[in-house]
């Protein structure tokens, strides 16, 4: 497509979604005291979650090797990148509705990238609880981890929660662009995405080895924690392969984003000529 | 805080993009010569077995438009109506043929393109429901960068000619049907487009919106010279706005000209619903048939063409008469009428919009 | 009664409309089931026979509870979206004029629905937990008929629970928070996330006095086999009970909302 140059259309991109992103949170404030409860209420409801696992652990040490305060590790950093990927792509889920209701028009002739009117449609704030829980739980699982901070370890963390962050927007978007083709299939996506993220917070080593090679190899989400967390709590691999490929991360995630990107436009193109 | 400024977009920013003006001219404004666009559709045929088939939504279109027209796109539906408005926008890419819109062409640059031309979705509202609509128009602006003073230009002017004064502070959500029509062709015309595209624009509304409707769209094609297409059921818009009708039928264009002509073509005819005293026998007058009796009530039928008054006078001359009304034929009626002619109205005439009598 | 027949049997033809959205949650419920038999498999490893559970029956609680999630809607969803569009966009005045009880029509129309999804979700998924794990079917034809009886309390209380949820609309005007509150507090004293005999000490016996006991807990039980003889009378009149309760205060919460609606006139 002959459209503007790249930077200016990121640039475009970017600044649309947050025009929307300001409209959304406003609508939700024409609520506020719903709002408030229901946030307070979702982050409590979320830490049920964890809890959970909080009770496995009454009745074990340690889960497939790990104790409890590696699984919160494991759990929050997992968490946090799927919550900051969640708050910012989590409506992407609702293009096929979009298409089925004809709505999807009606973004398609505004002078604005579409997929950052997608990705802002419904912003909603309330998904910051699922990030603060995530966050919490990371944070108190480093006061009871005994972890030797060597400085690539610490640069380790937050790059994997970037990254970690955005495999999980590619997968958002993939699902997204998925609904051009099957507009009724937006449920898949959550087999990746809070499948994913479920996955993720327990040990790999409770997994079979086809499974973990699938989502080292096919679906790369180990790397959106289990592969450099692995590294940072000093344990080896389940699939014998190198502590490093933790630190490929990041170039993983690159990998991700330009496939979901491609797919995105494959999608709008094929919504372009069959119009439905 | 906008580090680009609206340069970068502008008409004469780009010119890169592989396509020249190819004798563009400002007389034609639109241009489509062969328009195709085929769909694929696929159909369940026994249990496991898709039958395909191929749709030829439109087939074959070509047509101008100058700057400042205002055209009135009918057809029955199905007939490929809104496919066609669908590529002019850019959001469907055309299977055949040329689209040039303002000298671009709308499916490869789409969002330059969105910049210059206004929509409306007849029944989608693409207003913040929770939100007063000055909110909705405060995106508008900043969404198409739209200069202080014009935008506050456009909307003091928006708000005096659609009677939107009370209702800038009102979350959308509240408003009437007819309100939030308004409010949306507001909100389609707040960055100037040089193209409005209007989806059935009067559609549900009351008697006293539609006129308003009709009459802002009048100034805005008068006083801006925006270049109007509209789709419509209702024959009066048409009427009341357009000088050129085109009417598109199985995704072919079949008429393209002045609505006189399309009532000539068609043959329409006008309905005179009399409401008489007493029950009488069929009213005989001279330039009109009685093509219904019911009761009191009767109906006349007369060239659509013809002044409704003479007849009037003639029927309250000889008849003793209580109320009378014109209904104006349906659009339907007069594309069936063109399509197949020598066809009887049938019911068809008396089903029209009743509008009281009046000059035409 | 022939109305509300009809209504459920139009509940039962929507949702078979929608292939691809059931093709694509029976993947869905597929891959959690594989993720969660996995975790508990560890878990039963490290203490064989917790909350009473073998390996084996551990593992058909998940793919029971994969194969429940559509049908009992433990997550919510189903009627209670369009439930509560219809509240916020005031059509449910209408709704409330007709000659037909409210609550009635959307528990027809919602069995329906169950219906359709113990079958088109339900089955697959247990088929592929059946082939991967070794699981524990139930051996007598009659411990199924229990196991029929108990989804169907199940798909009851479950309305009963949205239908609180949904109604509350009228008040909140943006359901979507609670909604989501809901489904999260059912996934986890359904048993969902973690069965309810694994609780600890008293939160265990409260969670298994809740509601949402009934919704999973209770049926994989019967299926289980671990309630048998008059211990499913037992747990069916469990489930009953609730029913009774939860449709009480949907009545009353309703009878309220209607108020609420004539006072303010839609």
């Amino acid at each position: 497509m002959a459209e503007p140059l790249p930077r200016a259309r990121a640039y475009d991109g970017l600044r649309a979604y947050a025009l929307i992103v300001a409209m959304w949170v406003r609508s939700t404030m024409a609520y506020r005291t719903s709002f408030l409860i229901m946030a307070f209420g979702n982050f409590a409801v979320n830490v049920l979650d964890f809890v959970a696992i909080a009770l496995m652990f009454s009745h074990i040490d340690t889960l497939g090797g790990f104790t409890l305060a590696e699984v919160a590790f494991l759990y929050g950093t997992s968490g946090t990148a799927f919550g900051l990927a969640d708050l910012a792509l989590g409506s992407m889920e609702r293009v096929g509705r979009r298409i089925r209701d004809g709505t999807l028009d009606t973004l398609l002739v505004r002078p604005v990238p579409i997929l950052a009117q997608v990705a802002a449609d419904r912003f909603a704030l309330r998904r910051l609880g699922r990030i603060v829980q995530g966050a919490l739980l990371l944070g108190w699982s480093l006061t009871r981890l005994d972890i030797d901070w060597t400085p690539d370890r610490v640069v380790l963390v937050p790059l994997m929660l970037l990254s970690g962050a955005v495999i999980f927007g590619a997968v958002f978007v993939l699902g997204g662009a998925f609904q051009f083709w099957a507009k009724d299939a937006s449920e898949v996506q959550n087999s990746f995405t809070y499948g994913g993220t479920t996955m993720l917070q327990y040990p790999p080593t409770v997994f079979a080895d086809e499974l973990l090679r699938g989502v080292t190899f096919v679906i790369p989400l180990a790397f959106v924690n289990w592969l450099p967390a692995l590294y940072v709590l000093g344990r080896p691999n389940p699939l014998g392969l190198p502590g490093w490929i933790g630190f490929t991360a990041p170039l993983v995630a690159l990998g991700c984003a330009a496939v979901a990107g491609l797919a995105w436009r494959a999608g709008l193109r094929t919504y372009q000529s069959t119009g439905s | 805080m906008d580090g680009f400024s609206d340069d970068g977009f502008s008409d004469d920013g780009f010119s890169d993009d592989g396509f020249s003006d190819d004798g563009f001219s400002d007389d034609d404004f639109i241009e489509l010569d062969g328009i195709e666009k085929v769909f694929e559709v696929r159909r369940r045929a026994g249990l496991l077995r898709r039958e395909r088939r191929e749709v030829r939504a439109v087939d074959g279109i070509s047509f101008r438009v100058p700057r400042g027209e205002m055209v009135g796109y009918i057809g029955p539906n199905g007939a490929g109506k809104s496919t066609t408005i669908k590529m002019l926008t850019g959001i469907l890419v055309p299977s055949g043929g040329r689209l040039r819109v303002a000298g671009i062409d709308p499916s490869r640059e789409r969002t330059r393109l969105a910049r210059r031309i206004g929509v409306v979705f007849g029944q989608r509202t693409t207003l913040w429901w929770d939100l007063p609509l000055r909110d909705s128009y405060a995106l508008v602006r900043r969404m198409y960068r739209i200069p202080d003073d014009r935008y506050r230009r456009n909307l003091d002017r928006c708000v005096e000619l659609l009677d939107l004064g009370d209702l800038l502070d009102v979350p959308v959500r509240q408003l009437s049907l007819g309100q939030r029509m308004r409010g949306d062709i507001a909100a389609a015309l707040l960055h100037d487009p040089e193209v409005l595209y209007l989806d059935e624009p009067t559609i549900g509304l009351d008697v006293v919106s539609k006129a308003k409707v009709r009459g802002f769209l009048r100034e805005v094609n008068a006083e801006h010279g925006t270049t109007v297409l509209l789709t419509t059921h209702d024959l009066t818009d048409i009427e009341q706005l357009c000088k050129r009708v085109m009417v598109i039928d199985h995704g072919r264009l079949v008429y393209d000209g002045g609505l006189d002509g399309l009532h000539a073509v068609g043959g329409s005819e006008r309905t005179l619903v009399v409401d008489l005293e007493r029950e009488l026998p069929p009213i005989e007058v001279p330039g009109a048939r009685t093509v219904r009796v019911e009761g009191p009530r009767q109906w006349l039928a007369f060239p659509a063409a013809a002044s409704a008054a003479p007849l009037v006078a003639a029927v309250a001359d000889g008849y003793p008469l209580v109320d009378l009304s014109v209904r104006e034929p349906e659009i339907e009626d007069v594309i069936a009428r063109m399509l197949f002619p020598g066809s009887e109205p049938e019911e068809g005439a008396a089903r029209g919009a009743v509008r009281s009598v009046g000059p035409h | 009664m022939r109305l509300y027949a009809a209504v459920a049997l139009s509940g039962f033809k929507r949702y078979a409309t929608y292939r691809v959205a059931t093709v694509a949650g029976v993947f869905t419920n597929t891959v959690f089931g594989f993720i969660v038999a996995y975790t508990y498999a560890a878990l039963w490893d490290e203490r064989p026979h917790l909350g009473g559970y073998d390996l084996s029956q551990a593992l058909t609680f998940v793919w029971l509870g994969q194969a429940l999630l559509a049908t009992v809607a433990l997550f919510g969803g189903g009627f209670q979206d369009e439930l509560q569009e219809r509240i916020r966009s005031g059509d449910i005045a209408v709704d409330l004029y007709r000659p037909v009880d409210l609550q009635l029509w959307w528990l027809a129309s919602d069995l329906g629905r169950a219906a359709f999804q113990l079958v088109g979700r339900g089955i697959v998924p247990m088929v592929c937990g059946a082939l991967a794990f070794e699981l524990t079917l139930p051996g007598s034809p009659l411990t199924w008929l229990w196991f029929l009886l108990s989804v169907v309390l199940a798909v009851c209380v479950g309305f009963a629970v949205r239908y609180l949820v949904a109604l509350a609309a009228f008040w909140l005007l943006d359901g979507t928070g609670l909604s989501l509150m809901s489904g999260l507090l059912c996934m986890f004293f359904s048993g969902m996330v973690l069965p309810l005999n694994v609780f600890p000490g008293r939160l265990g016996e409260i969670a298994e006095a809740l509601p949402w006991a009934a919704m999973l807990q209770v049926p994989a039980d019967v299926f289980l086999g671990r309630r048998h003889g008059s211990a499913v009378l037992g747990a069916l009149a469990f489930q009953a009970g609730w029913v009774v309760v939860l449709f009480a205060a949907g009545r009353a919460l309703q009878s309220v909302a209607t108020r609420k609606v004539v006072v303010q006139g839609g």
